[in-house]
């Protein structure tokens, strides 16, 4: 088959409905919300149209400062975690047979597929004190009476992990599984121990890898709007919890939109980043 | 071997972790009274049944299943001409439409949330039940989109044009060929964004959150306004339709291939 | 004219030529080779005949009919893919119809002709099959009988039996052969194996840079090759610098072949000369003086390697043919005039 250019009105055609779709229902709505984040709060409807930088101007509150900061902490912290037990799990993973791997992979995007409703509310039942974790240390002997680990930012962030974890899987999964196997039968030739030839030979040779990883999870991360509310306290809240929540409990639509431009432009400048750095790997 | 003892042993902590918070939940689904306790006291189906008898839960379980049976279907018929276009032309700058088509994806669910949130209510539909439906398609077309350009690029060249070579025009090589060899990868793309779609909450909540209810709206909801079992019944129900549909997706497809082990000669 | 021709047909992909000014006659019932090495614009040239490459230049013709901008689906062929392109969704009867079931012939006509089919490939009963339980072999013949299955005008094959071992080969090119003359139908085959080559066809076309360097029956490509190019890449040859002397004589590395001449006007040349005709003797006697570098005993034949003036010439001969010398002994070197071909590009 010939990849033509396509040459006359007909040939584009397939691309008309496609094109319809995401431009009316996502560059639009985009746009729209990018005027909103310049618009006046209007406290009886969503807003008034306006060109006012007020919006923006409340980043520079301590206040905001403080969210941001944690958002920012919160996501790296998440990345690095996921990113540390998900890379030897995938590591092995792909070592093992073909039936193996499919049914982990069914697991892992059962769990990735669930709701963050779902997560939160799993893990602060796991967290609380009446059906919790500690039930299990009292009736073991090393606890003395259940208590509720929740909300804690403990608790954020390990629900957090969890809803990252799988990401963090299936995203380095690829270059995993297309990891040169003679690479490392070459370090064990050379009498490298497994361990060492996984951290010698595997780590290196993936590193672009695990940066633009960690720069996913990253952005993931930064996306979670449940679990900050449902597992921790409002001192644990992030940029997206503080976005739904002015859009929808203080109906501040334009100064949720202006935090979401930011947060668009934040995650955009990593997503680049993680572009630049997949070519620096596919060029080397 | 040690090695080997390690390698189990790190398996098993992993699988725990994912695993413990569905085992708590489903204990605590089945508990007999209306108490969040684990270990579970006694032992109920009760609350499974609830999800369906309930009015409140039936109508979400129902609206829920609208939800994301429509919106995968608008998915891919976004995906599926957009995708072959991308294949079969040269051109380029159409690629923009592919990214568009990723970018939801990709960004924080808030900010798309909130794009149709400030669209819907814009243009004076906000609230209405197909405006969900619109927007999880648009948010889970990447899903379609991504199979689909992988199922598209599988394809062989040489059969298209073996193909044309006994006399089939582009049509009957659409129909005959390509249909039948991509339809592993549709199907695929569409139950992802299914079971995506059942799950998702901040984007139905901030569409037609205020007039009615799906199921992770009405869980999230109930969590707010005190604790019953149902809300662990249905969690446990969505856990074991995720994993049926991917099961399924493993059983008929290649789901290593899917999730980029291309080249499954590997092993 | 009854049959393919193709005329001045170039074909440019950006800055390169892939095929360059090629014209070409066919007749009809033809099975023709296109050897060369890779990248010499076979493969090209074959797509070009099939619809699947526009040329950039020329025209193409089968039956008087032009067909160069008549789409590949109207061309009425038979084409055998490099990676026989069967289809993985349909079994090997559904595979072989589907020409028929593109154009909605009755069932009756499927089954019938898939049948008939099947026994010509001597595959009978294999309808059902799914294709990737076929081995190597079987999908070849499978790809071949799906190509036939409309009686097309035009047998088009692109490195058909690349995929096979070397036996395999070779027993399909003596069945292939044996096919095409029995259905006499116009067939173009697209190979690197020489041997290939000679043993299916019946006209030869050498091609190198995009260009036909010859086009003749198999033995004479062989016997009588046009240029250096053609010589070197069909078997082995050894190809030596020949100059013409004051008086006209043909002399090589020095030593002059009686009955060997140069045209008027040339001055230097290239001769050459297949190592089967190639004669190892005792020095002197108007023979090339050389030593003996390397002796490679095949058994069947041995292959003497001797320095002379700096080129090596290789001769090959039977065991009761050739004198018994070892490496390191000086020998003269024969090359008998009649079997030395002058190359004057």
């Amino acid at each position: 088959m010939r990849r033509e250019a396509p040459r006359t009105v007909a040939d584009y055609a397939p691309l008309a409905f496609p094109a319809l779709m995401l431009i009316v229902f996502f560059v639009v709505p985009f746009s729209i919300m990018i005027a909103v984040s310049f618009f006046k709060r209007n406290p009886a409807g969503f807003y008034t149209p306006d060109f006012v930088f007020d919006n923006y101007a409340r980043f520079l509150t301590p206040f905001f400062g403080g969210v941001l900061g944690f958002s920012l902490m919160l996501a790296i912290l998440v990345a690095i975690c996921c990113v540390v037990i998900a890379f030897p799990f995938t590591f092995l993973l792909t070592k093992c047979s073909r039936r193996v791997q499919t049914v982990w992979l069914v697991c892992l995007l059962s769990v990735l597929s669930l709701s963050e409703v779902i997560i939160g509310f799993s893990w602060s039942t796991l967290f609380s004190r009446t059906a919790g974790i500690t039930n299990l240390l009292v009736a073991i002997g090393l606890m003395s009476e259940p208590q509720a680990l929740l909300p804690s930012f403990g608790a954020v962030l390990t629900g957090m992990v969890y809803q990252a974890m799988p990401y963090t899987i299936l995203v380095l999964y690829p270059a995993l599984v297309r990891l040169d196997p003679t690479l490392l039968e070459a370090a064990r030739t050379l009498g490298a121990s497994p361990v060492r030839a996984f951290f010698n030979v595997v780590t290196p040779a993936l590193r672009n890898t695990l940066v633009a990883t960690l720069i996913m999870v990253f952005v993931f991360a930064l996306g979670s709007y449940l679990l900050p509310q449902i597992l921790g306290r409002p001192s644990h809240w992030t940029l997206s919890v503080l976005i739904t929540d002015q859009a929808i409990y203080q109906s501040n639509m334009p100064f949720a939109a202006a935090m979401a431009v930011f947060l668009v432009l934040i995650s955009l400048a990593l997503v680049g980043l993680t572009l630049l750095v997949g070519r620096k790997e596919s060029a080397a | 071997m040690m090695q080997n003892w390690l390698r189990r042993l790190y398996f098993i902590a992993v699988a725990l972790f994912l695993a413990a918070p569905l085992v708590v939940v489903l204990g605590v689904s089945v508990n007999q009274k209306q108490d969040l306790t684990f270990p579970p006291k006694g032992f109920s189906l009760a609350w499974y049944a609830q999800i369906f008898n309930d009015q409140e839960w039936r109508s979400a379980l129902i609206a829920s299943v609208l939800l994301a049976l429509s919106s995968a279907a608008i998915a891919v018929s976004v995906a599926l001409p957009l995708s072959w276009f991308l294949w079969r032309r040269k051109a380029p700058w159409a690629r923009i439409f592919q990214l568009l088509g990723i970018a939801p994806f990709i960004l924080p669910p808030v900010i798309t949330a909130l794009g149709f949130l400030s669209f819907w209510a814009t243009t004076g539909f906000y609230g209405q039940p197909w405006t969900a439906a619109i927007s999880h398609a648009i948010f889970f077309v990447t899903l379609p989109l991504v199979t689909l350009s992988l199922g598209f690029s599988s394809i062989d060249n040489s059969l298209v044009e073996a193909a044309s070579t006994m006399g089939a025009d582009d049509r009957t090589v659409a129909r005959t060929v390509v249909l039948p060899l991509i339809l592993p990868y549709l199907v695929s793309g569409y139950a992802f964004a299914f079971v995506l779609s059942l799950n998702e909450y901040i984007i139905a909540y901030m569409t037609i959150g205020f007039t009615m209810e799906t199921l992770p709206i009405k869980i999230f909801n109930a969590l707010r306004y005190g604790y019953t079992p149902t809300m662990a019944a249905v969690s446990v129900f969505f856990v074991a339709i995720a994993a049926l549909v991917f099961g399924l997706i493993a059983k008929f497809g290649d789901i290593r291939k899917l999730l980029g082990a291309m080249g499954s000669e590997v092993r | 004219m009854s049959g393919l021709s193709l005329n001045g047909i170039t074909k440019q992909f950006g800055d390169f030529t892939a095929v360059d000014n090629v014209s070409l006659n066919v007749p009809h019932g033809t099975f023709l080779c296109l050897l060369g090495p890779s990248g010499c614009g076979k493969t090209t040239l074959l797509r070009m005949i099939a619809g699947l490459e526009e040329p950039s230049h020329g025209s193409i013709v089968i039956d008087d009919e032009d067909i160069t901008t008549i789409p590949t689906h109207k061309r009425n062929l038979g084409m055998v893919f490099q990676s026989l392109a069967l289809f993985p969704h349909l079994s090997v009867g559904e595979n072989i119809a589907y020409p028929l079931r593109i154009r909605s012939r009755s069932k009756d006509e499927q089954v019938q002709r898939v049948d008939d089919l099947l026994k010509l490939i001597h595959l009978p009963g294999f309808a059902d099959r799914p294709v990737a339980k076929l081995s190597g072999g079987q999908r070849q013949r499978v790809a071949i009988a799906r190509a036939l299955a409309l009686s097309p005008r035009l047998f088009l094959l692109d490195e058909p039996l690349s995929a096979l071992d070397a036996k395999l080969r070779e027993a399909m090119q003596v069945e292939l052969r044996q096919l095409q003359q029995k259905l006499g139908i116009t067939t173009i085959v697209v190979t690197h194996d020489q041997r290939e080559a000679m043993t299916m066809a019946d006209m030869v076309v050498v091609m190198g840079e995009g260009r036909i360097r010859q086009a003749a029956p198999p033995v004479e490509i062989y016997r009588k090759p046009a240029d250096a190019f053609v010589a070197d890449f069909i078997g082995m040859t050894n190809l030596l610098p020949v100059e013409a002397d004051g008086a006209g004589r043909a002399t090589v590395l020095g030593t002059v072949i009686a009955g060997l001449a140069l045209s008027n006007g040339v001055g230097k040349a290239q001769i050459s000369i297949r190592p089967e005709d190639v004669r190892i003797a005792a020095p002197g006697n108007g023979a090339i003086a050389g030593t003996v570098t390397f002796v490679r005993d095949l058994g069947g034949t041995i292959e003497t390697f001797v320095e002379a003036g700096g080129k090596t010439i290789i001769s090959v001969a039977t065991p009761r043919e050739r004198p018994d010398v070892a490496t390191g002994t000086q020998v003269g070197v024969v090359l008998p005039p009649e079997c030395c071909v002058v190359l004057e590009k």
